[in-house]
């Protein structure tokens, strides 16, 4: 392993996130923006949309971020992160480390233009998507994140359609790089970050954070059910260098979806009695084209 | 015990209004305080065989109402300030095209993300002028639970009258309060069904032709007749035109079609206004303070009264001013930096007998407050 690789493996806790927030017990989000804050260092601006995130890590007295935080509206942290990045190049500043940060519905919904704009013009930015499968800050309701068969308040009957791919959408503007994580593997997340962040050019991480509250699991089991996922191949884990799929997480014992719908409120109503509704065979095949496309 | 008694929230009013008043299809994106409104629609709508779809975000929640509005079809979106404002390019295609659609704004403290849980009546002036381009447009609020169900009633019945976009501005603590609600039997409030051409298929129908009575019957879109519809002037066939004769025609027909009408488009309501000296003007949720005030001093012999403005535009001219003729003191109770209180002054012989008793920092106005100003104008001191 050369001394960058080794740098790279290296999980960095420097606490420019700091404890003491505002956030539910088990939440996926904190987690996972603690381990990007801390991958990113200290030469890092963050620029959030409105969401969880912001309301639980900036009001005063307690603020979670040691690092430069800009809250920008719900649909805008990717165009407001291209006006602080053109402007540092334009005053010759820096080099600085831009990362703009947002959940479901600034990313794939109401932010949705303003990323793929950001995306298309080549700024030199860090694209963070918490995934909490739905807007968890108004309360749960569905968004384009949000997976088949799952129970929102604006899906009381359970969710119509298919979770958005948004990793391969960023691809698709033929960016440097794209990746997916998980919070449960905190040495894989930070890596990629910094890997990230050591590219020149757009980039884009999808980072998978359970929410306690909007999936109603049990808050200690937010890690567990991030490898449950990804061992059922509900989320897959991968990077996208050049347009080139690399680094595949293989499943080490494949696990049949049962196990991760059932530890979770919001798949509940798929189970009668303990009978599986066709809904879960529904999304087992969803689990099992995840298998076969992206060969895990 | 009856059944049509409910006690619930505000923005379940505004949704049981809706569904009285034959509300078929719902687009909408959750915000703070609204979201109830979309939350419940969810679960009502396809209940009844109508369509809830969520979109992803408030610009493309108003463009569908506005695409299922013209299918034929009664329509409604809920939003707050931040969305209201995404939504209002859209708003200006409903004036433009006269789409019939309701719009909810529940308001909260702005500017911007700005105070999301708490109240504010800031979006007064944004539903007046929001939007581009010279306009009229439609927006009644409420104070209780009962008149948040005849107003949205109301707007559904205006909307279709009149062909045009309709806002229903409401606030946070109307949205989110408990009280009371008794649901009217079918038939009590007559509602106003689509006005839709009586040309028969084949033969010319044009969208934009007023009749004698000024109203403009319409045809389900993607039925029996073709036609055009833009947000371009347009001429009686709905297609564009610089013509100035039609440009200036289509443009005093939008104005005038609402400012004809203030009479039967005003809805308020008076409190011992008869001898009041002091005339208290408010509406939503901030009248209830004020309504607290004016019933507290009248058993002790002070003359004073108040005007509820349910319809807030057009703007009541004539009511106002002649409310306000006799009166001492004008006292404006809102909970904005004085939105109504520039009308007001606009339209009274003498402006500067109006004041104004106002809140602004997300708590709700209470009637100490109003009586603490009133103090103030009536020369008690503090």
């Amino acid at each position: 392993m050369n001394a960058k690789a080794e740098e790279f493996d290296k999980v960095e806790k420097k606490d420019l996130f700091a404890s003491g927030h505002r956030a539910c017990g088990g939440c996926g989000q904190a987690l996972a923006a603690r381990l990007v804050a801390d991958a990113a260092g200290e030469n890092t601006i963050a620029c959030v949309a409105t969401g969880c995130l912001e309301v639980f890590s900036s009001p005063y007295p307690d603020p979670a971020w040691r690092i430069p935080f800009l809250h920008s509206l719900f649909e805008n942290a990717a165009a407001v992160a291209s006006g602080v990045d053109a402007a540092y190049k334009a005053l010759k500043k820096g080099p600085v480390n831009i990362i703009a940060q947002g959940g479901d519905g600034s990313t794939a919904d109401i932010g949705f233009q303003s990323i793929s704009g950001m995306l298309e013009r080549g700024h030199n930015i860090l694209y963070v998507c918490y995934d909490n499968e739905a807007y968890m800050n108004t309360g749960v309701q569905r968004s384009s994140f949000t997976p088949y068969g799952a129970k929102t308040s604006t899906t009381p009957f359970g969710n119509t359609t298919r979770k958005k791919n948004m990793p391969m959408i960023a691809a698709d503007h033929g960016i440097p790089y794209v990746a997916t994580a998980a919070v449960d593997d905190y040495r894989d997340l930070q890596r990629k970050v910094k890997t990230a962040l050591s590219i020149e050019g757009p980039k884009y991480i999808h980072i998978l954070a359970p929410c306690p509250l909007g999936w109603a699991h049990h808050g200690e089991l937010t890690v567990e059910i991030c490898r449950l996922a990804k061992d059922t191949g509900l989320f897959p884990i991968f990077e996208i260098i050049d347009g080139k799929m690399t680094n595949v997480r293989k499943i080490p014992a494949k696990v049949p979806v049962d196990e991760y719908l059932k530890v979770q409120g919001r798949f509940k109503h798929l189970y009668k009695k303990g009978v599986p509704s066709k809904e879960v065979a529904e999304i087992q095949e969803i689990a099992n084209q995840n298998i076969e496309r992206f060969n895990l | 015990m009856k059944e049509n008694i409910k006690f619930i929230q505000g923005n379940e009013a505004c949704v049981e209004g809706a569904l009285y008043a034959g509300l078929e299809f719902f687009a909408g994106y959750p915000i703070t305080p609204s979201t109830e409104i979309a939350e419940l629609m969810s679960y009502r709508l396809p209940q009844k065989g109508c369509r809830f779809i969520q979109m992803e975000d408030e610009i493309a929640s108003m463009s569908a109402i506005i695409g299922a509005s013209l299918t034929g079809h009664k329509v409604m979106t809920a939003t707050s300030g931040p969305g209201f404002s995404l939504m209002q390019e859209a708003l200006g295609y409903a004036v433009m095209a006269e789409i019939p659609c309701v719009i909810v704004n529940v308001q909260r403290g702005g500017p911007s993300t700005g105070i999301p849980t708490h109240v504010s009546q800031g979006d007064v002036n944004q539903a007046r002028w929001g939007t581009h381009g010279d306009h009229a447009i439609v927006t009644l609020t409420a104070s209780n639970h009962q008149d948040v169900f005849a107003m949205t009633v109301e707007g559904f019945n205006i909307a279709e009258t009149y062909r045009t976009p309709v806002i229903l501005l409401f606030d946070e603590v109307i949205g989110h309060m408990r009280e009371r609600l008794v649901v009217p039997e079918e038939g009590e409030i007559p509602l106003v069904e689509r006005l839709r051409t009586s040309v028969s298929e084949g033969v010319d129908y044009h969208p934009y032709l007023p009749r004698e009575d000024g109203r403009l019957p319409m045809s389900d879109f993607g039925g029996v007749h073709r036609y055009n519809v833009t947000g371009l002037f347009h001429d009686m066939w709905g297609f564009p035109s610089d013509n100035p004769q039609v440009v200036h025609d289509l443009l005093r027909h939008l104005v005038d079609k609402i400012n004809n009408n203030v009479n039967q488009i005003t809805n308020f309501k008076s409190y011992y206004l008869d001898d009041a000296e002091s005339v208290l003007i408010s509406y939503g949720s901030s009248a209830r303070s004020a309504l607290h005030v004016v019933e507290l001093l009248r058993p002790r012999g002070e003359r004073i009264g108040l005007l509820e403005l349910q319809t807030l535009w057009p703007f009541p001219d004539q009511l106002v001013r002649r409310t306000c003729e006799h009166a001492k003191h004008v006292i404006v109770v809102e909970m904005n930096m004085g939105q109504i209180l520039q009308e007001v002054r606009r339209v009274v012989d003498q402006p500067r007998k109006v004041f104004l008793a106002n809140r602004i920092d997300g708590v709700f106005i209470t009637p100490r407050d109003i009586r603490n100003i009133m103090r103030l104008v009536q020369g008690k001191g503090v």
